[in-house]
């Protein structure tokens, strides 16, 4: 009972460690490709901290105070449900099915904040996430579908327990891989896919009328969602991990790439990125699914 | 555990405040054409904790860069009060001082001073990226001494700028 509340407070502790670690890591990457010397290394924890202390906390209504809030709580949700290094909080057979949905409950939560704030600007923000959302979605149920298909099984501990020995999906199912990264990049809302927060186009989008503490919630529950992004691909895809230290090697490998694409590509039009998703994803991960199931 | 005290608090927040200053994106004249450098590769300004952001709500310093018209001081005041405490305002360039070239126009705002209360000025006509740059350094020498005060001065003399706003806004 003891080390079950244990890990029910240390979980998001390490989750938000490591995204904030990665949020860190990558500014200072970012500024060194751009031949840049770049902000200190803890630079986001300043940011973070200085959201916290602002004297001003402007709200729009409740809803808008909640929206980061159930972010947040979406988010920490979702941590208990992956596997991370061996133990996972909540487990049992369909896990992964019961994720799909959990892992939209950050974006609503969003959603419903931003909506609130009655800024047109966060409106068209909020309807460009969701209908990324509505991309990305359809190739990524394809891909979970093969990959429960592959090992018999919707639980996650499960899928994580049959990659042991370096027999990683990532080599029995190299198609499904390459379709679940493109997804993850763009879930995370990287370059060409950050049409959602364009600060050129629509400033920021969801979050323009979020400012103060608000804000700060916000950043927080964007480490939370780099880390249930990244950690399900490599849970799904890399053969999860026995240690931490090995756990966060391979989300670091994954997301070191994703930084290289995301500086040098342009930036999708919202149409143009769900014509994107629904085609070459989509087929590829379909040719998967045909695989396994022939095999 | 001994509590904090009030002054310890507001000192650690200003140590806070002072590695992060989020600057908005809005430009008036053509001082603008400074910030480009300074933010990029060349001068690089992310070093010291200093990025530009796109919406008032989001950001601590507001820049007054170069002339500004009355026109454009009726949008400045909207965004200075949108903006959320604490808040600072930097002057720059010798029109936001005392009009610059514009010394004899009638579109243009002389004394910044009088409308919104700025925390420092950078003279020149243009001032380099240098200049920029440590002027940000005083201004977080200032915010760590706690004599960044504007805000503070808006909300106390409130009456004394909202009349002058009125006189040339009408």
């Amino acid at each position: 009972m003891v080390k079950m509340i244990l890990i029910a407070i240390g979980a998001p502790l390490v989750a938000f460690a490591i995204g904030l670690s990665f949020m860190m890591i990558k500014r200072k990457i970012v500024a060194r490709i751009q031949r840049r010397y770049g902000p200190t290394i803890i630079q986001p924890i300043y940011d973070v901290l200085k959201l916290l202390v602002k004297e001003d906390n402007i709200s729009h209504g409740v809803i808008f105070s909640l929206g980061p809030i159930i972010a947040i709580a979406g988010s920490i949700l979702a941590v208990f449900f992956i596997p991370m290094a061996g133990f996972s909080m909540l487990t049992g057979s369909g896990d992964l099915i019961a994720l799909l949905y959990i892992m939209a409950i950050g974006s609503l939560g969003m959603a419903l904040g931003a909506g609130d704030s009655a800024n047109p600007n966060a409106s068209i923000g909020i309807s460009r996430a969701l209908t990324l959302m509505f991309g990305y979605d359809l190739p990524l149920v394809i891909i979970v579908i093969s990959v429960a298909l592959q090992y018999h099984t919707t639980n996650l501990s499960d899928i994580v327990a049959a990659q042991a020995n370096g027999n990683w999906t990532l080599w029995t199912l190299p198609l499904s891989a390459i379709v679940g990264f493109v997804v993850t990049y763009g879930a995370l809302g990287e370059h060409p896919f950050d049409i959602v927060t364009a600060p050129h186009e629509v400033a920021t989008g969801p979050m323009v009328e979020y400012g103060g503490k608000h804000l700060g919630f916000l950043m927080i529950s964007h480490a939370f969602h780099i880390y249930i992004e990244i950690a399900l691909f490599v849970d799904l895809f890399l053969g999860g991990a026995s240690n931490i230290l090995i756990f966060y090697l391979k989300m670091f490998a994954v997301f070191f790439i994703m930084i290289m694409f995301d500086e040098v590509l342009p930036r999708f039009k919202i149409d143009d990125a769900v014509r994107f998703y629904w085609k070459w994803p989509t087929v590829v991960a379909l040719i998967s699914l045909i695989i396994v199931l022939v095999k | 555990m001994e509590r904090m005290t009030e002054e310890q608090v507001k000192t650690i927040a200003n140590m806070l405040r002072k590695r992060s200053l989020w600057m908005i994106h809005y430009c008036t004249g053509c001082g603008a054409m400074e910030l480009p450098p300074t933010m990029t590769s060349r001068y690089d300004m992310e070093r010291f904790g200093l990025a530009p952001y796109v919406t008032s709500r989001q950001a601590d310093i507001l820049l007054i860069t170069g002339y500004l018209n009355v026109k454009t001081l009726r949008r400045v005041i909207t965004v200075y009060e949108q903006m959320l405490d604490p808040k600072y305002v930097i002057g720059f360039g010798s029109c936001a001082l005392n009009g610059g070239v514009y010394w004899d126009s009638y579109a243009v705002i002389k004394q910044l001073d009088r409308y919104i209360p700025a925390d420092l000025y950078i003279a020149g006509c243009m001032p380099r990226p240098e200049a920029i740059i440590s002027a940000f350094r005083h201004l977080m020498e200032l915010i760590d001494s706690g004599k960044a005060d504007g805000y503070k001065r808006y909300k106390r003399n409130l009456a004394y700028y909202k009349e002058n706003q009125r006189k040339v806004l009408g």
